[in-house]
C-alpha cells in the first residue's frame, strides 16, 4: 500500500502535505491536479507535515488535493539505449514528448522497451556474482553494454540460468541468480537506482595515474587533467566556459561524454543536438551524438529539477563506469544548481549560511566530485569518470561560496579571465591562476614523460615560468616604460607572449586548430622551447615587437595547417627563416 | 459571507492582514497564482496555507480596508491573443490604452517552455545597418541579448533604429517603467516609418504602479508567441528597460520577508529573467521570437546583481558607451558580445568576416594600452601612434551608432583603415584573405 496525504500549503513550488502515514525523506510523491500527477520530492518532515518540492509548476494547484507517495528515492533507469538521448533532469526522453510546448505532469520512458538487443552471454551457469558483476552483453552503438547484476543486489549470488544468445527485448529475463538462502532472482536488461546514492559496484579506487588527453593545450600541456579527475571552470558571463567545455565534449578521448545543461541556455542545447549527429567522431569514425548523453535542465525548465539534473548526470555516467568505459562528465553551470538549493533553502526559512546558500553546500558539492574517479572494477577491469564542472561566480568574482566550496573539492582549477576574454584570447584561461594538481603527482609526470617525451614535464614548468616572468616584467615596463628597462625585458616578455599566443590561445572555431592531439603538442611544445631557450639579437626595444609579431604570426599559421601536411611543413619552414634572422648561434 | 456570482467567482469581505503589497483572507479552494479582484484592483495569489490564501496586490495595497470586496476569478492572468492585437497599445493588464475591446482567445500568460528538442538553431543574420552591432556583434533571429547602457544614453532611440531595420513581421514593445516621453517617442517614430500596423505595444509608464510592471514582459512575450508559433512569424520583442523590472521583483520579495541575496535582490533573480529571456526562439517552420532589451546600468557597473545575472542569461550584450574622442555614442568593442554570431558570420557573410572583426578588436586593444602609456607620461613607439590613429578612424568610421552601412561596406572599411596604418602581418590576417582582400 502506498502512503497518501493531502496538499495543505503552497508557495511557490514548495508544497506542504498532511499525512499520518509513512513517508521517508527525499521519497518521491505525486500531486494530483486535474487530470495531470506533478512530481515531487520530500525534503523535510515535521511531524504530519512533510514539505516536498515539486518538479513543476504549481499554477493553479489547490488545497486538498491529494498526494500519492512513491515509495522510492528519485532514481533513474538504467539499460541499454541511454546513449544519444537528450533527456531532461528528470530522465524524461524529450523526443517522446508531444507537442512545442512541455506539457507538465507528461513524463515518458527513457529507454525503448520494445526494441531488440543482440544479448552475449558473458557468464555461465555456476558462476559465483555480486553486485556489478558482467552477466553478459549487448550492443549499444559500437558499446559493448553490459547487463550487470543490478546495483541493489547484496551479497554473492549463483548463476542459476543465462539466457543464451540472441535479440531479446530489455524486459526479458537474461538470467535468474540465486542467493545464500537460495531464493531466486531474475535479472533483465534493466534496473533502477536512486540518484543520490553513489553506485560502488567496484573494488577500489586508486590516484589517478593516467592523462585524459582533450585536444586543448590549455588542459593537455598546461594543466592535463588526469583519467578519473575532477577539474572545475569558474568566469564570468562571456569569459568561454561553455564554448570550452563543448570543445572538450567534441574532442576528449573519452569512450562517452555525460553533458549535465543544468540552468543555462537551451539554445546551447540545441547547438549540440544540431551539431553532434553530423560531426564525426575521431576515434571511431562514427558520429559524436552517439557516444553522448544529455541532460538539459535549462533555465527555463523547473528549477527544482536543477540539482536533479546533475545527480541523473552522475549516476547514468557510473553505470557506465560499472562497465569499464572511460566517461567524460560535463556540468554547466553547477552554479545553478547550488542556487536551486538556496532558492528552496530561503523558502523553507532556513538559516542562511554566507550569501544566502545553504549551510551545507561544501558538503553537498565536495560529496558530489567524490563520485568521480578512476576504479578497478570486481573483474580486474578499470573505468573511470572525469568529471569538469562550470561555475559562475557571481560578478565574477571567485570569492563567493560556490567557487570557494569546488576549490576544496576539484584538482583542477581553470580560472577564465574577463581581461583575457575582453582582449579576445581564447581559451581564456588565465595561464598563471590555473592549476592542475595533477602535475604534481609522481605517477602522472611518469605517464606524461614515459608517452610525451622524457622532457616533457621540464617542458611544461619551462614555458609556464616564462608566462610568469613575461607577466613579470610586464608589469615592470609597464612602470618604468618602453626605454626604462632593460632590452632583455623586452625580449623576455615577448618570449611569453610567444607561449601565449602558440600554446595557450587556440581556435576553438577553426577545423584545424580546434583539435590538438599529443603527438602535435609534443612536437610544437618542443619548437617553442627550442625558441624560448634561444638567444636573439637586437639593436633596439622597438626591433622587438615587429621581430615577435611576425614569428607568432608565422607559428599560427602552423596551428592553423593540418600537422605534418605540406602547407604545416612550409610554413614551419618559413618560421626557421624568421627564426635565423636574429638568433644568435 | 461567501456568495457565489459567477461560475467560479467567489466573493469575500474579510481581510485579517495587510501589508503595503498584499493582502491575506480566508477563503477555500483557491487555486495558486490565481488572479482576483480586491477593492477594484488586480491580485494574484502568492501563497496558500490551509485556509488563508495570500495575494499580491499589483497596484499596493494603499487605502484597502478590511472590508474591501475580494473577487476571486478561478484563472491565472490571461492575454486576449488574436490578429486584433496588431497596431494596438495595452497596459500591463492587457487592456487596450484606447479604450475598446479587442477580440481573440484567451491565453495564460507566463505559460510552459518550448521543448528544447523542439527548437531550431538560430541561423538568420539580422542586419541592422550599425557596424558596432554587424561586424563585431551579428544579431540572429532567436536570440536574446540587452543593451547594456547608463540612464543617458539613447538606448531607446537605437533600439527603434534596430526594431525598423530588422524586418521583421511583428515588433513589440514591451515598455516597462517607460518614461510617457519615451513612450510617445516609440508611438511617433512607428508611425513615421509606417509601421504601426507591425507593432503591439504594452506600456507600463513611470505614472503607473511599479508593481504592475511585472506582468509587461508576460504579456508582450504572450502576444510574441502567438504570432510565432501559430502564425510562424518573425517577432521582435523589445523590452525596455528590465532593470526597473527587477527592481520591482526586489520590492515584492522584501515586502514578502524573503531573504535578499546580493544588492537586495532576489535569490531567484537568476530564474525569474531567464524565464523571460528564454522565451526567445527559432521555430522550425521558420517563425522565431527575437528579444532586443535593455538594462540601466548604474555608471556603468556591470557587477551588479541586475545586469551580472542578465549576462548570464543572454546571448550576449550590446554595450553603449560615449567614446569622447569622437564624441559620439559607440558601441564597446570590448565589453559588447554576441553569441550567436558565429552562426552567421563567415557563413551568411563574408568569408573573411570572422577575421576581419577580430584583427579589428585587437589593434583597437593595443591602441587603449598605447593611450594608458600615454597618460602615465611615456614616449610611444611609431606602431603605438599608429594604432591610436586607427582606433580614432575605427570608432568614427565604424563603431558610432550613426553609421548605417552594408555589412561588405564594413568589411571594406576596414581593410581601409588597416592598410592605411599597418602593414599585414602587422594585421595577422590569413594569407589567403590577405591575398585576397587587402588594399594595396
Ligand atoms: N575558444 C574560443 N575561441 C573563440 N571564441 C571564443 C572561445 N571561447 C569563447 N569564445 C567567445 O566567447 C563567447 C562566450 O563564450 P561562452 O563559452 O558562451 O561563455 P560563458 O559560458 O563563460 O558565458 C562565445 O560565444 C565566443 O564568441
Ligand atoms: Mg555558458
Amino acid at each position: 500500500m502506498k502512503s497518501i496525504g493531502k496538499v495543505t500549503g503552497i508557495i511557490a513550488n514548495l508544497v506542504i502535505v498532511e499525512t499520518r502515514e509513512r513517508v521517508a525523506q527525499n521519497e518521491i510523491c505525486f500531486i494530483k491536479h486535474d487530470d495531470t500527477r506533478l512530481m515531487a520530492e520530500v525534503i523535510k518532515i515535521m511531524g504530519h507535515k512533510v514539505y516536498v518540492q515539486v518538479f513543476e509548476s504549481t499554477r493553479g494547484l489547490k488545497v486538498g488535493s491529494e498526494v500519492e507517495f512513491a515509495g522510492h528515492m528519485l532514481e533513474v533507469t538504467l539499460g541499454p539505449g541511454l546513449l544519444s538521448k537528450n533527456f531532461d533532469g528528470l530522465q524524461n526522453d524529450l523526443d517522446k514528448m508531444t507537442g512545442i510546448f512541455l506539457k507538465r505532469g507528461e513524463y515518458t520512458d527513457p529507454l525503448e522497451k520494445d526494441k531488440e538487443y543482440e544479448f552475449e552471454p558473458l557468464s555461465k551457469e555456476g558462476d559465483k556474482v555480486i553486485a556489478g558483476s558482467w552477466l553478459g552483453e549487448v550492443k549499444e552503438n559500437w558499446i559493448g553494454h553490459k547487463i550487470m547484476v543490478p546495483f541493489a543486489f547484496n551479497g554473492e549470488f549463483t548463476v542459476k540460468s543465462i539466457t543464451k544468445k540472441g535479440s531479446y527485448k530489455m524486459n526479458d529475463t537474461m538470467a535468474v541468480l540465486v542467493d545464500k538462502d537460495g531464493k531466486e532472482h531474475k535479472v533483465s536488461m534493466v534496473q533502477k537506482w536512486p540518484v543520490k546514492v553513489p553506485i560502488r559496484a567496484f573494488k577500489e579506487k586508486p590516484r589517478p595515474f593516467k592523462v585524459l588527453e582533450t585536444g586543448v593545450r590549455v588542459f593537455d600541456t598546461l594543466n592535463p587533467i588526469a583519467e578519473g579527475g575532477t577539474g572545475f571552470i569558474p568566469g564570468p558571463f562571456g569569459s568561454g566556459k561553455t564554448v570550452l567545455q563543448h570543445a572538450l565534449s567534441k574532442q576528449a578521448e573519452a569512450d562517452l561524454v555525460v553533458i549535465a545543461a543544468c540552468g543555462e541556455r537551451a539554445n546551447e542545447v540545441v547547438e549540440i543536438f544540431t551539431e553532434f549527429p553530423e560531426l564525426d567522431d575521431p576515434r571511431t569514425g562514427r558520429k559524436l551524438m552517439e557516444r553522448t548523453t544529455i541532460i538539459a535542465n535549462t533555465s527555463n525548465m523547473p528549477v527544482a529539477a536543477r540539482e536533479a539534473s546533475v545527480y541523473t548526470a552522475m549516476t547514468i555516467s557510473e553505470y557506465y563506469r560499472a562497465m569499464g568505459l572511460k566517461v567524460l562528465l560535463l556540468a554547466d553551470s553547477t552554479s545553478r544548481w547550488a542556487q536551486a538549493l538556496r532558492e528552496m533553502s530561503n523558502r523553507m526559512e532556513e538559516l542562511p549560511g554566507p550569501d544566502g546558500f545553504p549551510m551545507d553546500l561544501p558538503a553537498i558539492i565536495s560529496n558530489f566530485y567524490s563520485r568521480a574517479g578512476y576504479v578497478f572494477l570486481n573483474n580486474g577491469e578499470s573505468g573511470s569518470i572525469t568529471f569538469i564542472g562550470t561555475v559562475s561566480p557571481a560578478g565574477g568574482n571567485l570569492k563567493e561560496p560556490v567557487t570557494e566550496s569546488t576549490k576544496k573539492a576539484a584538482r583542477c582549477f581553470y580560472a577564465l579571465s574577463q581581461q583575457r576574454a575582453d582582449s579576445k584570447r581564447y581559451p581564456a584561461i588565465d595561464p598563471i591562476e590555473s592549476y592542475s594538481k595533477y602535475l604534481e603527482y609522481p605517477e602522472i609526470v611518469e605517464y606524461l614523460n614515459k608517452n610525451n617525451g622524457e622532457n616533457w614535464t621540464t617542458n611544461v614548468w619551462f614555458i609556464k615560468d616564462s608566462l610568469l616572468r613575461s607577466k613579470e616584467v610586464y608589469e615592470q615596463i609597464n612602470i618604468l616604460g618602453d626605454d626604462g628597462v632593460p632590452l632583455d625585458y623586452h625580449i623576455t616578455y615577448w618570449k611569453g607572449e610567444v607561449v601565449d599566443f602558440v600554446i595557450s590561445q587556440q581556435d576553438a572555431f577553426d577545423k584545424i586548430d580546434q583539435r590538438s592531439e599529443f603527438k602535435r603538442q609534443r612536437y610544437m611544445l618542443e619548437k617553442v622551447v627550442d625558441v624560448l631557450k634561444s638567444e636573439y639579437k637586437f639593436e633596439s626595444f622597438e626591433e622587438v615587437n615587429p621581430y615577435f609579431k611576425r614569428m607568432i604570426n608565422q607559428f599560427k599559421q602552423m596551428n592553423y595547417s593540418e600537422f605534418e601536411s605540406e602547407k604545416f611543413k612550409k610554413n614551419e619552414k618559413e618560421l626557421e627563416v624568421i627564426i635565423q634572422e636574429r638568433k644568435v648561434a | 459571507m461567501e456568495k457565489d456570482t459567477k461560475a467560479f467567482q467567489r466573493v469575500y469581505t474579510k481581510l485579517f492582514q495587510l501589508t503595503k503589497a498584499t493582502v491575506s483572507l480566508k477563503a477555500s479552494g483557491i487555486g495558486n497564482e490565481e488572479l482576483a479582484i480586491v477593492d477594484g484592483r488586480l491580485a494574484q495569489v502568492v501563497k496558500i496555507m490551509e485556509d488563508i490564501v495570500t495575494l499580491q496586490v499589483f497596484a499596493g495595497t494603499e487605502g484597502i480596508a478590511t472590508d474591501a470586496e475580494v473577487i476571486f476569478t478561478g484563472k491565472a492572468p490571461t492575454l486576449k491573443v488574436g490578429e486584433d492585437l496588431a497596431g494596438r497599445f495595452f497596459n500591463a493588464y492587457g487592456e487596450p490604452i484606447d479604450g475598446g475591446q479587442i477580440m481573440g482567445e484567451e491565453r495564460e500568460i507566463g505559460g510552459p517552455s518550448v521543448n528544447p528538442v523542439r527548437r531550431k538553431q538560430p541561423s538568420e543574420f539580422i542586419a541592422t545597418g550599425i557596424a558596432g552591432i554587424d561586424l563585431n556583434n551579428a544579431l540572429v533571429t532567436g536570440q536574446k541579448i540587452p543593451f547594456f547602457a547608463d540612464p543617458d544614453q539613447p538606448y531607446n532611440q537605437v533600439m527603434a533604429n534596430v526594431a525598423l531595420r530588422a524586418e521583421a513581421d511583428k515588433i513589440i514593445l514591451g515598455g516597462v517603467g517607460l518614461t510617457n516621453d519615451d513612450y510617445l517617442y516609440f508611438k511617433r517614430v512607428f508611425d513615421d516609418a509606417g509601421a504601426l500596423d507591425r507593432i503591439v505595444g504594452f506600456i507600463n509608464t513611470t505614472e503607473n504602479p511599479p508593481v504592475e510592471r511585472l506582468l509587461v514582459p508576460d504579456m508582450a512575450l504572450s502576444a510574441a508567441e502567438y504570432y510565432a508559433s501559430e502564425k510562424g512569424q518573425k517577432v521582435l520583442v523589445l523590452l525596455t528597460d528590465l532593470t526597473l523590472y527587477a527592481d520591482a521583483l526586489s520590492i515584492v520579495s522584501n515586502r514578502m520577508d524573503q531573504i535578499p541575496s546580493k544588492d537586495s535582490m532576489p535569490g531567484s533573480l537568476y530564474s525569474d529573467l531567464a524565464r523571460l529571456y528564454e522565451k526567445a526562439v527559432q521555430f522550425p517552420d521558420g517563425g522565431s521570437i527575437t528579444i532586443i532589451a535593455v538594462t540601466t546600468l548604474s555608471s556603468g557597473d556591470i557587477t551588479h546583481a541586475i545586469p551580472d545575472n542578465t549576462g548570464y542569461i543572454t546571448e550576449g550584450q550590446l554595450f553603449l558607451r560615449k567614446d569622447s574622442d569622437i564624441g559620439k555614442v559607440i558601441v564597446d568593442p570590448f565589453r559588447s558580445l554576441s553569441r550567436l554570431k558565429q552562426l552567421v558570420i563567415g557563413k551568411r557573410t563574408r568569408e573573411d568576416h570572422p577575421q576581419v572583426m577580430n584583427a579589428a578588436v585587437r589593434l583597437y586593444a593595443d591602441a587603449a594600452n598605447a593611450k594608458t602609456k600615454l597618460e602615465n607620461g611615456f614616449d610611444l613607439t611609431d606602431y603605438d601612434e599608429r594604432t591610436l590613429d586607427f582606433a580614432k578612424a575605427y570608432s568614427e568610421k565604424l563603431l558610432a551608432i550613426d553609421v548605417n552601412i552594408e555589412v561588405d561596406a564594413m568589411l571594406e572599411t576596414a581593410y581601409e583603415l588597416f592598410g592605411k596604418h599597418f602593414s599585414p602581418v602587422e594585421v595577422g590576417l590569413k594569407q589567403e584573405f590577405v591575398e585576397k582582400y587587402w588594399k594595396k
